[in-house]
């Protein structure tokens, strides 16, 4: 099999770490070598940050360059933007519909970029959710970030059960029906 | 089976400590070093510490080397700077039992403040360096590190980077190998070093580092792949990676040991290849020694000596590939910020409103330096700020620095701010020092440290007082004050500016992101209320945005409920609320 790549994108504080963490479990669970790369540090605090995961039989790199990532997964849509050249011509987006003004917009030195869903429809398969109105529906708004991961494993070669059970293996153990129900509420959207 | 686990390159290195029979760790904290003392602090059979900086670390490293058990000490590049005065000098005395020193370079700038190379500082040192590609080669590395260290009789320097250090990839675990003790015996040829012992080691110096370059064609950190033998390459690390990922075909000399270079063995592969490449980051530390041999290679007048290297660069410089037709988009930049409810933007917006330039220092309050804040002009590395500030007063005078404060963290106070503090008070400054107290080291992901009273294994132990150490030291005008409260903030900052003698200024509140730490409330605007002054947005809270008709939005789900923007609105336009 050759080697697929998937990024997540959001902004440092987002939690982008576990959603990786599970990532990186299940692929290992099917038997394949992987490789993640991620973002500690300074951007943690507010800033852009991007996560790389690469599978396959035998990976060497380990980060997606541009034009490579099978799949983008953006937890926020100036960042969906801003990677979304990152993705293969057939690649797939999905994006969480939500919008966190960074610095450079709060101060008024640039303004947040109108319709990005739409602009990135045009060049992309892109699926967006409002995972953040699913996340309070489910009464944790911190869930949002496993809401758009179910949402992106619909296009991934895993099957739903796996995904359950690397859920149920990654995440603290009071969390596990939270986290499963949330990922099922983004699988099924 | 053996069992296989996914590990962070980090954690890797601690695992390959802890397998190669480690009885003590020291470090210091730093990005992208952080994660190796995280890790191995979760083994029983390992002590380690924090220290209070990367000198300490390293001289308790080589104690616990000298008394004959494998140690180590770890810290990002720029800790290399401060602990190379050890390191110099214990290249010479060489070990007891087994010694490295995990040295984290950062390649493209993630999180620091230079892009050194720390392979020159071993070079200088005469020190060897191994430098792993991958989780599973970190683990290795380090227990045949100790392996080199004891049989050359040398610290060994792993050199990681940000990027294999922050990368998780599989790695095969192995049982913990138990060394014995080694008996102590005095030999103050070997471990005192006044100018006749020193003599006579540097001879001994020598001669290892040629060894080793001798031996190296036998290490089997350092591996000659023969492929297609038209194009040759010598890299390691990382870059290794990409050149596999791009050229499968092509012949490749993976250098393990990068530190000295096992020349017979590159003169053979050179030999080889027809046209040879060297590909590494940073530094042409290898280029350089490699064209000093005569050999015809390519190397950074192709590739650039900044940032991080990928597989794209080859396929644009070596193939003139065009990777993608996509074109990066327009977008407004995302740097990093201080969070909400971070008491450091309070302490800010105060220095802000009397308009107090700050001599900065390395921490989460470097933002203070961006707008909208824009209250610290320099930052140069840890305890540079009360040390620079007193240089502007000696230079300038008094009255110059009336208008300027030294701004330092907690953990950074700790780790050289103290050496500073006495030459102000020893020098006779007038400086104000203002100690912005979050209770942690907060930029590295909140380590403790010797002022919050609880050390890297857990245990609680007596807070050294910042308060009581400057005291000590003869400051009369020491002031802890609430990080939250504006006025008796803005109060002692003009008092203590103004006064012809050094003062110190402690602003206490812990981070917000420490566990456990929540203000009960979020703030939540009062539309009604609001005359669109924009006050509350002056210190660039994100948790709040200015809606179309000027007036102002809480994102509830960011906001920690710190109540700076509610002491900053005039008109009681933002209240509070229970979470
Ligand atoms: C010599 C050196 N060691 C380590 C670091 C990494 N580092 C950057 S900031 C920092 C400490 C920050 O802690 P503190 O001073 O308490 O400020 P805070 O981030 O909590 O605001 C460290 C350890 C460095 N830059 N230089």
């Amino acid at each position: 099999m050759i080697t697929k790549s998937i990024m997540i994108v959001g902004v440092g504080g987002q939690g982008t770490l576990l959603t990786s963490r599970i990532l990186g479990g299940i692929m290992q669970e099917a038997g394949y070598d992987v490789k993640l790369s991620e973002v500690h540090g300074m951007a943690q605090r507010g800033g852009s940050v991007v996560t790389f995961v690469r599978y396959g039989e035998m990976v060497a790199e380990p980060i997606v360059e541009e034009g490579q990532a099978d799949v983008l997964i953006a937890f926020e849509r100036l960042e969906a933007l801003r990677y979304a050249h990152f993705l293969k011509k057939d690649g797939v987006l999905i994006v969480n519909d939500w919008r966190i003004d960074p610095i450079t917009v709060v101060t008024g030195a640039a303004e947040y970029p109108e319709n990005i869903i739409d602009e990135l429809g045009r060049k992309h398969k892109v699926y967006a959710i409002d995972a953040m109105k699913e996340a309070l529906a489910l009464g944790n708004s911190k869930t949002f970030n496993v809401i758009v991961l179910g949402a992106a494993a619909k296009h991934m070669d895993f099957a739903k059960e796996d995904w359950l059970k690397v859920i149920e293996k990654t995440v603290p153990s009071k969390t596990v029906e939270i986290n499963q129900k949330a990922f099922l509420v983004g699988y099924e959207s | 089976m053996a069992e296989k686990k996914i590990m962070l390159g980090n954690e890797a290195i601690a695992r390959g400590a802890y397998e190669a029979g480690v009885k003590v760790s020291a470090a210091y904290p730093g990005t992208p070093s952080t994660e190796i003392s995280e890790s191995i602090v979760k083994y029983d059979e390992v002590y380690a510490e924090w220290s209070p900086n990367e000198k300490v670390a390293m001289e308790v490293a080589i104690g616990a080397s000298i008394s004959g058990v494998r140690a180590m000490a770890s810290m990002k590049h720029v800790g290399v700077n401060v602990a190379s005065d050890p390191l110099y000098t214990a290249s010479y005395t060489g070990v007891g039992r087994g010694l490295v020193l995990v040295a984290a370079d950062d390649p493209g700038l993630y999180s620091s403040q230079n892009e050194q190379d720390t392979r020159c500082v071993a070079r200088a040192a005469q020190v060897p360096v191994l430098e792993p590609s991958d989780s599973q080669e970190a683990k290795d590395f380090m227990k045949f590190a100790f392996e080199m260290s004891e049989k050359y009789d040398t610290p060994v320097i792993v050199r990681t980077t940000t990027r294999l250090s922050h990368s998780q990839g599989m790695v095969v675990l192995e049982e913990r190998q138990e060394v014995p003790d080694k008996p102590y015996e005095r030999n103050i040829g070997k471990f005192v070093m006044m100018p006749g012992m020193a003599k006579g080691r540097h001879v001994y110096v020598e001669k290892r580092m040629e060894a080793m370059s001798e031996d190296g064609g036998g290490f089997f950190v350092n591996r000659a792949e023969y492929r297609d033998t038209s194009i040759g390459f010598i890299t390691s690390g990382i870059p290794y990676q990409y050149v596999r990922e791009v050229f499968p075909e092509a012949s490749v000399l993976k250098l393990g040991m990068v530190n000295p270079l096992p020349r017979k063995m590159i003169e053979e592969f050179a030999s080889k290849v027809d046209k040879l490449y060297i590909f590494e980051e940073l530094e042409p530390v290898i280029e350089e020694q490699v064209k000093s041999w005569g050999i015809e290679a390519a190397g950074k007048e192709i590739f650039t000596r900044q940032g991080e290297y990928s597989a794209n660069m080859l396929r644009r410089i070596l193939l003139s590939e065009e990777v993608t037709e996509a074109q990066a988009a327009q977008v407004p930049a995302r740097p990093p910020i201080l969070c909400p409810g971070c008491p450091h933007r309070s302490v800010f917006s105060v220095l802000k409103k009397l308009k107090i330039h700050a001599a900065g220092d390395i921490g989460c309050y470097t933002l203070g330096a961006v707008a909208p804040l824009s209250v610290i002009d320099t930052t140069i590395c840890m305890g540079a700020s009360i040390s620079s500030l007193h240089g502007m007063e000696m230079a300038k005078g008094k009255e110059y620095v009336k208008n300027w404060v030294a701004v330092i963290g907690d953990s950074t106070f700790m780790h050289t701010g103290v050496n500073s503090l006495m030459n102000t008070v020893y020098n006779q400054g007038t400086g104000t020092v203002i100690i912005v107290d979050n209770s942690t080291t907060g930029m590295t992901g909140h380590q403790d440290h010797a002022a919050t009273g609880k050390t890297l294994k857990g245990k609680t132990v007596p807070a050294i007082s910042i308060y009581h150490f400057c005291k000590a030291i003869g400051i009369e005008h020491v002031v802890e004050v609430d990080a939250f409260d504006l006025p008796l903030l803005e109060k002692v900052i003009q008092e203590e500016t103004e006064r012809d003698e050094v003062s110190v200024i402690i602003t206490k509140a812990p981070c917000v992101l420490l566990k456990g730490n929540h203000f009960p409330d979020v703030c939540v605007p009062v539309p009604e209320k609001c005359k669109k002054c924009g006050a509350c947005l002056k210190p660039g809270c994100p948790a709040l945005t200015k809606k179309e008709d000027g007036s102002i939005a809480i994102d509830a789900t960011m906001c920690n409920g710190c109540g700076l923007c509610m002491q900053l609105c005039p008109f009681d336009a933002i209240a509070k609320e229970p979470k």
